[in-house]
């Protein structure tokens, strides 16, 4: 026996596993997000006074739109798959990760000029969460990059043996990829403009 | 690994049925089967809750009689642990700081849920595997890390946490040791998500035809409210865990006020943390941690005493509707674990409402077991008598837990003995006891061999007597108000003077447990050669595991499972025999 709806969808509840898999993980990284929010506002509550203005809203609002913008290509990237346009697919993959990529490049800009500033986790509670939910949310960046580069690499192939599963695949990574986008939305009003 | 020599035996059945021939490393070891990686957790396991009892064994020496050598291993434990043989209090730290964590995290979760449900539910559901292969391989091994880093923590300078399982701060932030013990929080914290993301849908997906909801088999609706509490609680200790990492690593100070004096010297942090912070991260997971432990329990001892009586379970929709309810509330309890660090009444009040609230759905789940036993003509084999010891052990946990919710009454009994015999009472006597049950009831299925019974009635009643004799008293020193952290029992306090002598047939309880628990290792690995063979169904039981073959092959079924009735179909009228499984028209 092979395992049942990998590809296909399950009749009584209308959905594939690896959706199903999906959105149960989104809920798990919700949690987790979820907490260190929690403690953004525990800390600040508590807090005697809050720094304002110590981060470049310019470089974040940059960032904003990169991330949206790779939000719309990564759409594109699955939409042009259902329409069987595998070239278009890869070309809007690529911008994804180019567009990631930038958006981490900006990142390093900004940390470097804080570390040059000596504004690191150990010099108030304001810097220790900033990297703690940046740090964080760059590594879901870099993991989504990763995931993004193997299905232009080695995990391609798979359009050749089976369209609909890979298609699937790009389905839950942008799923995934629009929770990431999603994070850096609430934190960039949070941490650069509030 | 002694589990790979296991697998060796007690896969040989496999073979008949798998497609293609697999290497040694990929069948045995890196394999993707749900029930070797079950049988590898459930060893894995076993063997975590050894060490972790023998290191309990070597506290309990240092609590019956302080400051004397250690005898057997003490000239062992090396200068900076044991000097001469004789415990150091950073040492005694260590080993309740690790004994707690390795018991719950490394011990308990992963017999449990990891063991279990990893190699009854795909049978129970009549699902070929778990949804995932490659990720329940990949949670194992995961696992498998933070337990050897968990271990490795012992032997850098300094030695392992010693700031007990709950890893206070801002003491946890100071002491050597934490931060090896976050890194294997970690890695154990991602097993679990992994392995609930897989459970999950393994149950909602994987269910054979006919196998609708209120179909499933109790022990799968205990799973999977244990998953989805596993899947939404887990993540905030992960932050507070990436947290409390940050704050030893990188300097910061999430959970460390300002103002805080080390050793006379004042401590050079930016300070204005929130040292409760920590506490409400954690026992946001931890408390439904607790029923992470107890709710796998209630699905072992469901099938088994439906099984024994020969009767449907009393009231199994009232058994779903509660555990599922039990689940949600478990999310809203926490704060019960600390009314003692002044974080206000109107807290305390809400928290203890809650908490009287989540008492009723277990006494109805208790309440419900108890009554499947009424009137029947009760079989009572090894795995039996695990789960009629359950009951009233389970009852007396949760009993003496009700003056620990109410605020008041916990004040008194917070930092005392009490607290560890209550919740010992549900996790020892009671889960544990559960999970030796499980082992003999589904030993035949993993094995095609029956655990020899003499030895398991001396493995029961030898534990049975033994534990209660470890528990039992603490509760008399806790209500005497014996500290429950000091390494000599807390000599210097003239409350103490009578209640010490306890620790002597505590610790004399504990060793002799020690000795109880022989006959089952030898059981275990004697019977999976020397067992007395057996067919697909020795307990002529009902649920769609047992017609799988014994050990089932690759693929699980020979045929594809359709499932015509109810999970507990036990001595119907009319009917020729008095079970009728589900999987038989």
């Amino acid at each position: 026996m092979d395992i049942p709806y990998i590809v296909e969808t399950r009749p009584d509840t209308g959905l594939a596993n690896g959706k199903l898999g999906i959105w149960l993980f989104l809920a798990s990284e919700v949690m987790l997000f979820g907490a260190l929010f929690s403690t953004y506002i525990i800390l600040r509550v508590g807090a005697p006074e809050w720094p304002h203005g110590e981060l470049s809203v310019l470089l974040g609002a940059i960032n904003t739109v990169l991330l949206i913008s790779s939000s719309v290509t990564m759409v594109m990237a699955w939409a042009s798959l259902k329409m069987k346009d595998f070239g278009k697919h890869r070309l809007y993959l690529i911008l994804t990760v180019l567009l990631a990529a930038v958006f981490l490049v900006n990142k390093y800009f900004e940390y470097a000029e804080h570390y040059a500033k000596h504004e690191l986790p150990s010099h108030s509670t304001f810097f220790a969460i900033y990297f703690t939910l940046t740090g964080l949310h760059g590594l879901h960046i870099l993991g989504g990059i990763i995931v993004m580069v193997y299905f232009l690499g080695p995990g391609a192939k798979m359009w050749k043996t089976n369209a609909d599963q890979f298609t699937n695949r790009i389905e839950y990574t942008g799923l995934y990829w629009h929770f990431v986008d999603l994070v850096w939305i609430f934190l960039f009003p949070v941490l650069y403009l509030l | 690994m002694d589990n790979v020599t296991t697998h060796g035996s007690v896969a040989h059945g496999h073979a008949h049925a798998a497609h293609h021939e697999l290497g040694f490393w990929r069948k045995y070891v890196f394999s993707v089967d749900h029930k070797v990686i079950g049988i590898q957790y459930a060893v894995t396991g076993l063997l975590f809750l050894l060490f972790g009892f023998t290191l309990m064994m070597i506290m309990r020496w240092q609590m019956a009689y302080p400051g004397r050598p250690i005898p057997l291993i003490g000239a062992w434990l090396g200068q900076d642990r044991a000097p001469m043989g004789v415990m150091l209090p950073e040492f005694y730290n260590q080993l309740g700081a690790m004994h707690g964590t390795i018991m719950v995290f490394l011990g308990v979760v992963p017999l449990a849920v990891g063991g279990f449900g990893n190699f009854v539910m795909p049978l129970q559901i009549g699902a070929p595997d778990m949804a995932f292969p490659k990720l329940n391989m990949m949670s194992y091994w995961v696992y498998f890390l933070g337990g050897v880093t968990m271990l490795a923590s012992f032997f850098p300078t300094g030695g392992a946490a010693q700031s007990g399982w709950t890893s206070y701060p801002p003491l946890a932030v100071i002491a050597p040791g934490q931060t090896m013990w976050l890194v294997g929080m970690i890695f154990l914290i991602t097993s679990s998500l992994l392995g609930s993301v897989n459970f999950i849908v393994t149950i909602v997906q994987l269910r054979a035809k006919g196998l609708t909801w209120m179909r499933l088999p109790f022990f799968v609706w205990a799973q999977l409210v244990t998953a989805f509490l596993l899947l939404l609680a887990f993540p905030p200790l992960e932050a507070a865990g990436v947290l409390q990492l940050m704050d030893r690593v990188g300097g910061s100070s999430f959970f460390m006020p300002s103002g805080l004096v080390v050793s006379g010297k004042p401590l050079m942090i930016s300070g204005n943390g929130n040292p409760l912070l920590w506490q409400h991260l954690f026992w946001f997971l931890a408390h439904p941690e607790v029923y992470v432990l107890i709710l796998p329990a209630f699905g072992i001892i469901s099938e088994i005493i439906a099984n024994n009586t020969r009767k449907p379970l009393w009231g199994y929709k009232t058994l779903v509707y509660s555990v599922v309810f039990l689940g949600f509330m478990s999310f809203i309890v926490w704060a019960h674990h600390m009314f003692m660090t002044g974080m206000g009444t109107t807290m305390s009040a809400f928290f203890q409402t809650t908490t009287m609230i989540i008492s009723i759905p277990s006494v109805i789940v208790l309440t419900s077991l108890l009554l499947s036993l009424w009137g029947a003509s009760i079989r009572f084999n090894p795995p039996m008598l695990f789960a009629l010891a359950f009951l009233p052990m389970f009852a007396i946990g949760g009993l003496t837990g009700l003056p620990l919710g109410l605020a008041p009454s916990d004040i008194h009994l917070h930092d005392t003995y009490y607290v560890i015999g209550h919740f010992h009472y549900v996790v020892a006597p009671g889960t544990i006891f559960a999970l030796f049950g499980g082992v003999y009831y589904w030993f035949p299925k993993a094995t095609g061999k029956k655990m020899n019974e003499m030895l398991g009635y001396l493995h029961f009643w030898g534990s049975f007597i033994c534990i209660n004799l470890v528990f039992m008293p603490m509760f008399i020193q806790g209500l005497g108000g014996m500290n429950r952290r000091m390494y000599d029992g807390g000599a210097q306090y003239a409350h103490n003077a009578g209640l010490l002598k306890w620790n002597l047939v505590i610790g004399f309880a504990a060793w002799s447990l020690g000795l109880f628990q022989l006959p089952f290792i030898y059981n275990f690995f004697n019977s999976i050669k020397w067992g007395k063979a057996v067919d697909k169904n020795p307990w002529e039981a009902t649920t769609l595991e047992w017609s799988a073959p014994s050990p089932p092959g690759h693929g699980n079924f020979l045929t594809e499972p359709v499932v015509y009735r109810g999970p507990y179909e036990y001595s119907v009228p009319g009917a020729a025999r008095d079970f009728s499984p589900q999987f038989e028209a």
